[in-house]
């Protein structure tokens, strides 16, 4: 959404111009919308279970930040990789391999948006918070994106790191610092990264091969990918009950997230177990929507417990 | 601008679009001035007009 239209001085004969062609909604689609809910979502619950408090309005403010931040990221990454998205099926029709929006637009886009949102949070609600918001655009984008989606099979767990930091810059937001509590969110978040991905990867892998993306489905096989997300599974399980074994949560969300976290185990056994065939993608489909709502309701227990122990404590 | 030296000419759909995208920017940036307003009252309070010059 450029602030000034193009008036380049060229030839007539060539003086039409592809770009100027998206709407509206065609930059929100920059900004993966989905993508942003979950940030919003995380990046709230931090804020909520942060100690001390922020006056509502800033509060916003920074959930508002973060949001474009993650925004701003998603239309830098839509940039960059314009040349992977048009071979892929499930990003073909993004639109910039749609031909509404230049890649020089979103690149001007992600970039207005990035230090706007950093500059935004750093002014209205303090600047760790806005410095850690440049630090995770600057991960998902320079490191994530440009260096490691493309050169290693440990692209996602490590990029995972840029969509795990919301809850803990939602925490920075109100406290101006980071502390053990928001670390354990970050944890359940990356943690949680390689299995949902991976379990999406082994169903899409034809795209990814196309795409010349080296996922560990295309690099290492179906089979060792199957074993990594057993493994991160197992080790999800205990990081996910870990806000109650650090005493942040109540015994409300101790049980839910035991046996959330066993079905989750269950689930990764089954695409472990089940590996030719229909039954095969039916138990990956499975485990990668389960896996969305797993966290949708990690972060929903936290922020529903907190808000239940303050109003007991208003009483 | 002389004949030779006309630059883009934009269709009737890109237009259509700039004219769109131009009230989102309109929109977005009413919307700032009212948030900056809001967040200097909220950090200065009501002796925001009450300081040393």
């Amino acid at each position: 959404m450029s602030l000034v239209e193009r008036q380049d001085t060229i030839s007539q004969d060539s003086a039409v111009w592809s770009g100027g062609m998206g709407s509206v909604s065609d930059y929100v689609a920059l900004l993966k919308p989905r993508v942003m809910s979950l940030v919003i979502f995380t990046a709230f619950v931090g804020l909520m279970l942060a100690p001390g408090s922020v006056h509502p309005v800033l509060g916003a403010v920074a959930i508002l930040c973060i949001a474009i931040g993650a925004g701003a990221s998603g239309a830098l990454n839509m940039w960059y990789d314009a040349d992977i998205d048009e071979v892929m099926t499930r990003t073909r029709k993004r639109p910039i391999p749609a031909g509404k929006i230049t890649r020089e637009e979103a690149l001007a886009f992600g970039i207005t948006l990035s230090i706007g949102s950093v500059v935004l949070l750093g002014l209205m609600v303090n600047w760790f918070a806005g410095a850690f918001l440049a630090f995770t655009i600057f991960f998902y984008v320079i490191v994530y994106t440009m260096w490691l989606k493309r050169s290693t099979p440990q692209n996602i767990v490590i990029g995972g790191a840029a969509g795990a930091f919301p809850p803990m810059i939602g925490w920075a937001a109100v406290t101006g610092s980071v502390s053990l509590e928001s670390f354990v969110l970050f944890l359940i978040i990356f943690m949680w990264t390689p299995p949902h991905f991976w379990a999406l990867a082994l169903v899409k892998n034809g795209d990814y091969t196309a795409a010349k993306i080296p996922m560990l489905p295309v690099v290492a096989g179906e089979t060792v990918t199957r074993h990594h997300i057993l493994a991160y599974a197992v080790l999800l399980a205990p990081v996910g009950v870990a806000p109650y074994l650090f005493g942040f949560a109540g015994p409300v969300y101790g049980s839910a997230s035991t046996l959330l976290s066993a079905v989750f185990v269950g689930l990764a056994f089954d695409v472990w177990r089940k590996r030719e065939g229909d039954v095969a993608k039916a138990a990956c489909w499975r485990l990668f929507k389960f896996s969305i709502f797993y966290l949708f309701m990690l972060f929903a227990l936290l922020l529903g417990e907190s808000l239940v122990a303050g109003l007991i404590a208003g009483a | 601008m002389n004949d030779d030296n006309k630059g883009i000419t934009l269709t009737e759909e890109q237009k259509k679009k700039r004219r769109s995208r131009s009230i989102a920017i309109a929109v977005i940036l009413a919307a700032l001035v009212l948030l900056f307003y809001i967040v200097t009252i909220i950090k200065m309070g009501p002796g925001i007009m009450d300081r040393p010059l």
